[in-house]
């Protein structure tokens, strides 16, 4: 079988599975719902997603360590992640594909040639991981301004020195290097011990292709194609579908552009497999077989241009060529291409330099307005078991496997919800859900491919068990509007806040009050007949007669009577008129019995199934803000509460 | 293959191995199964320092009438046995003044710099090395200390003024406290301080009854302290229990009978012509409770502090002397 066969089939497979994955991510026991499916298993082969948390947290984080594995592999053989596995990649090589028949060969070699724009890649990728590398960047500093200003100003001396003697040649850069991080160590660690330059987070997610394929078909086509039309709400989809069109359209325009050009994940196992042991290239031995036909570039993905002096780091093994050449002189083996080969991506110090550079001022502007500290959005509510903010940002890689999961859908992509920052981040929408947060689930941090929601027991949910004195997991409080709320502002009974509140006892409490009704409160009455009253009784659209309007006489309203009945000016009450003093010619007035809910900030665990049902469906009269959550002290709203205390 | 290929074969599958050794070795390393926990594990220091001084006979307790601040302080301590029983020679002195709010002396509402200049004055002639003033304020730091006179008052006397940026701070706890847990205090001046003099107008408070010395430690606390303010008696007494000091000044001079703890008028004030000085900090306020109109009853927080053993409520066991 041609190798460009299995090739496909291994394409298949994985593109298969990828929406297998996504399509199971729901929470249920059929076969084709979660029933314990390792759906995060791709995303958890993508090195970028283990490297780049490596950097922002130190660790790597349980099936992560999958991303070593590739990353290993690519060190020998090449960047067959790219070309065999990679859901984009496939997709993008499908459209490209379709978009070549009606191409001629010429155009489709000229579309395949290198271009100097695919080093862009190389300087996103080292400006994404300067991103996550500030993180270590902070305690290095700190390091070195341990002893004062000496040793940083002896680290600068040296490499001014190193920089002078020019001789071994990489003095010179090393000098550099030394001088730049003593100044660094310098300015930073004790000149400006206070400053706000080594800010630390993860953005990668925004281009890495896993996560970026995964919420493309998590977010967009499934709820697009899914069967119970509308079912799945989710916002933001022009933005999250308008990208993931805008890849795939782009690979029409020029083949795999995204690969090419934009792809962090490419440039990283580029890197990796600079020097692999199998590559292809040219495999004549005298380097004069080739007859300069170009066919080999009428389906190259890589643009790798492999019968000239192949650009190896970006061939992404996709085995056209080898086919494609009538002379068969192109073979991958290990001996390099016979008419050479060009190493690495064309970079040049200052590109990089400028990159990282980029990379490191980005997120210090994004947080001058201090979005993890003052300046925190209350609105914006994270799901259960959902780290601390910056902790947070330094692991969530933008996937939608949270969002996908929910069986209520509440957890949504954030477009400017959580900052800039916090772009595809999830947050809980109390509206777009099909409910609030459900009480007895954990679903979200289980299929967290990188514990940005920590996997929670239910106990530990619930607050039972060895929980207990932690108490649930709060993720919010709700907020009574009393402008809003009809029984507090408008004299209509509702409380199904209250009736919807899980948590037990209930966080929601009311206090019951008889209330005048406006236009009915001072009436006259023109006769009595037993239980039957005839008043002076203005036309309105109120049924008095539900059960809830009493009739309140001279003997005040702790004789309030209740109505039992409403027909234009007569109304009939549950017992004897003179027990409120109601008689001929005597003032009467309309009263309600209204429940005026009121919220335990103590039990409220802000779920926001409050929020839901609220019949005020607009802007709800009860709504959760993140008051009080578990995951930040900043946020505690009660004294002597806030996050779990250490024991004496 | 060529020797020339196949050297740099070799060359190549060296580097592939290193490169696919240190990503499975560090992967290895890095390796984490437990999930993150919530809480950064931050270890709160338990407790701040003990200034109190025991006492050697002398009065505990020293109430001087009279309307020059200056003149009586300087009464005041010398019937307690002179600044010299509380600051040695060599010594570093912290003094905790009440600069809350960002407000002129004229209206009370915070310490009065004639007698934060006196007391600074008195340490630095009692041979103290260096006299901190400080306090974390309500309104803008900087603001507080300029505009209630503290600062430049301070300062002519010869001490320094630490305002309240965050590397002052530490997390504290409180051994049996409630709401004192990992809480951010300034604890950083008091690190190497031998001495801690605190320093508080008597002020009417309308949450918590009164503000007087002990409450003035709230001054020492950090982060969204305002939660406390729904459990303000026992966030007061913790505070007794947590803060120990060499020696407490209650300003009676100029009392602000109503509107506390702002004001923001003089005809909130009354002439109360009154400064009390002890070790006792309950004494002293319970004293201050008297001249501002309270009953015992109405300050829950100093029953609590003198059933937790931290002063004596009835002060007038301690035979305060009178300085008239």
């Amino acid at each position: 079988m041609r190798l460009v066969i299995v090739r496909r089939i291994y394409q298949a497979f994985f593109l298969l599975l990828l929406i297998w994955s996504c399509l199971v991510t729901t929470v249920g026991d059929r076969w084709f719902e979660l029933r314990g499916w390792p759906v995060t298993w791709l995303l958890e082969l993508d090195p970028l997603v283990g490297l780049a948390t490596v950097l922002t947290t130190g660790s790597l984080y349980m099936g992560l360590i999958r991303g070593a594995v590739t990353l290993a592999a690519t060190a020998f053989l090449g960047r067959f992640f790219c070309g065999w596995l990679c859901p984009l990649g496939t997709l993008q090589q499908m459209v490209g594909a379709w978009a070549d028949k009606h191409r001629s060969r010429r155009e489709r070699a000229a579309g395949r040639q290198p271009h100097p724009g695919q080093r862009i890649k190389y300087l996103l990728l080292i400006g994404l991981l300067t991103m996550a590398a500030m993180e270590i960047a902070r305690p290095l500093v700190a390091f070195m301004a341990w002893g004062g200003w000496i040793p940083p100003c002896v680290v600068i001396l040296v490499g001014l020195v190193l920089m002078q003697w020019r001789n071994p040649p990489w003095a010179v850069s090393a000098g550099w290097t030394l001088s730049t991080a003593g100044g660094i160590g310098l300015v930073l660690g004790v000149m400006l011990p206070d400053h706000r330059l080594l800010a630390a987070g993860l953005q990668t997610g925004l281009l890495d292709p896993i996560p970026l394929v995964y919420r493309s078909i998590s977010l967009v086509v499934l709820p697009l194609l899914s069967p119970g039309a509308g079912a799945i709400v989710v916002a933001g989809g022009l933005l999250t579908g308008g990208v993931f069109v805008l890849v795939l359209a782009l690979s029409a325009w020029r083949p795999r552009f995204y690969c090419r050009y934009v792809c962090p994940l490419g440039a990283l196992l580029g890197i990796a497999a600079r020097w692999s042991l199998w590559r292809m290239g040219r495999r004549d031995t005298g380097g004069d077989a080739c007859t300069s036909c170009g066919r080999c570039d009428h389906h190259c993905e890589g643009a790798c241009a492999p019968a000239d002096k192949i650009r190896w780091t970006e061939c992404v093994l996709c085995y056209n060529c080898p086919g494609d050449c009538p002379e068969r002189i192109l073979g991958y083996a290990t001996p390099p291409s016979t008419t050479g080969e060009i190493a690495g991506p064309d970079l040049n110090r200052r590109a990089v330099i400028a990159a990282g550079a980029s990379g490191a001022i980005l997120l210090p502007l994004a947080r001058l307005g201090d979005p993890l500290g003052v300046g925190w959005k209350p609105d914006l509510v994270r799901p259960p078991g959902a780290l601390t903010e910056s902790e947070f940002l330094n692991r969530c890689i933008k996937c939608g496997q949270c969002m996908r999961v929910c069986p209520t859908h509440v957890i949504q992509p954030a477009v400017l919800e959580a900052g800039v920052e916090g772009l595809w981040t999830p947050y809980l929408d109390f509206r777009l859900g099909t409910s609030g947060c459900q009480h007895n689930c954990i679903a979200c941090g289980h299929v967290c491919p990188t514990a940005a929601i920590r996997p929670l027991a239910l106990d530990e949910r619930m607050g039972r068990g060895r929980f207990v004195d932690t108490g649930p997991i709060r993720i919010g409080t709700a907020f009574v509007d009393r402008g809003r709320c009809l029984p507090w502002a408008m004299g209509i009974p509702c409380i199904v806040c209250q009736e919807n509140c899980p948590v037990s006892p209930k966080a929601i409490t009311t206090r019951t009050v008889l209330e005048s009704v406006a236009g009915l409160d001072q009436l006259m009455v023109n006769q009595v007949r037993s239980r039957s009253i005839q008043l002076d009784l203005p036309p309105t659209r109120r049924s008095l007669g539900s059960g809830d309007f009493f009739l309140v006489g001279p003997a005040g309203p702790e004789n309030a009577l209740r109505i039992t009945g409403h027909q234009a000016n007569r109304i009939e009450l549950a017992d004897d008129p003179a027990l409120a003093a109601l008689r001929q010619e005597a003032s009467a007035a309309v009263h309600v019995r209204l429940q005026q809910p009121f919220v335990d900030p103590l039990r409220c665990i802000g779920c926001g199934v409050c929020q839901h049902e609220c019949p005020v469906s607009g802007r709800a009269a009860i709504r959760v803000t993140s008051e009080n959550e578990t995951r930040s002290r900043a946020h505690a709203l009660l004294a002597g509460t806030g996050l779990p205390q250490p024991k004496e | 293959m060529t020797d020339l290929n196949r050297r740099e074969f070799i060359h190549r599958s060296v580097k592939a191995g290193l490169v696919s050794a240190s990503a499975l070795g560090a992967g290895w390393w890095l390796h984490d199964t437990d999930p993150p926990v919530l809480e950064p594990s931050t270890q709160a220091l338990r407790g701040i320092p003990d200034f109190s001084k025991t006492s050697d006979g002398s009065p505990a307790m020293a109430i001087a009438k009279g309307s020059d601040r200056v003149d009586m302080v300087g009464r005041a301590l010398g019937a307690l046995g002179g600044i010299n029983r509380f600051v040695q020679p060599g010594e570093r002195v912290v003094i905790k003044v009440n600069a809350a709010f960002a407000s002129p002396p004229a209206i009370s509402a915070t310490s009065h710099p004639d007698l934060v200049e006196a007391v600074v004055m008195a340490c630095r002639k009692a041979g103290a090395t260096d006299v901190v003033v400080t306090d974390n304020p309500i309104n803008d730091p900087a603001s507080c200390f300029r505009l209630t006179g503290i600062g430049p008052a301070a300062e002519a006397a010869g001490a320094r003024v630490v305002l309240p940026t965050a590397d002052q701070f530490s997390g504290v706890t409180l051994a049996g406290g409630r709401l004192i847990r990992n809480w951010p205090v300034l604890v950083k001046p008091l690190a190497k301080a031998d001495c801690l003099i605190g320093l508080a107008p008597l002020k009417d408070h309308h949450r918590s009854g009164a503000s007087m010395t002990i409450k003035n430690w709230y001054g020492l606390l950090g982060g969204r302290r305002n939660v406390f303010h729904q459990d303000i008696h026992t966030i007061i007494a913790e505070l007794a229990a947590l803060v120990r000091p060499t020696l407490v000044i209650l300003d009676a001079v100029s009392t602000m009978m109503r509107n506390g703890p702002t004001g923001g008028s003089i005809s909130d004030l009354a002439d109360t012509n009154t400064i009390v000085a002890g070790i006792d900090p309950v004494a002293v306020d319970a004293a201050g409770a008297q001249i501002l109109g309270r009953r015992l009853d109405q300050l829950p927080h100093l029953q609590q502090a003198a059933d937790a053993g931290l002063g004596t409520l009835d002060y007038r066991t301690l035979n305060p002397v009178e300085v008239p």
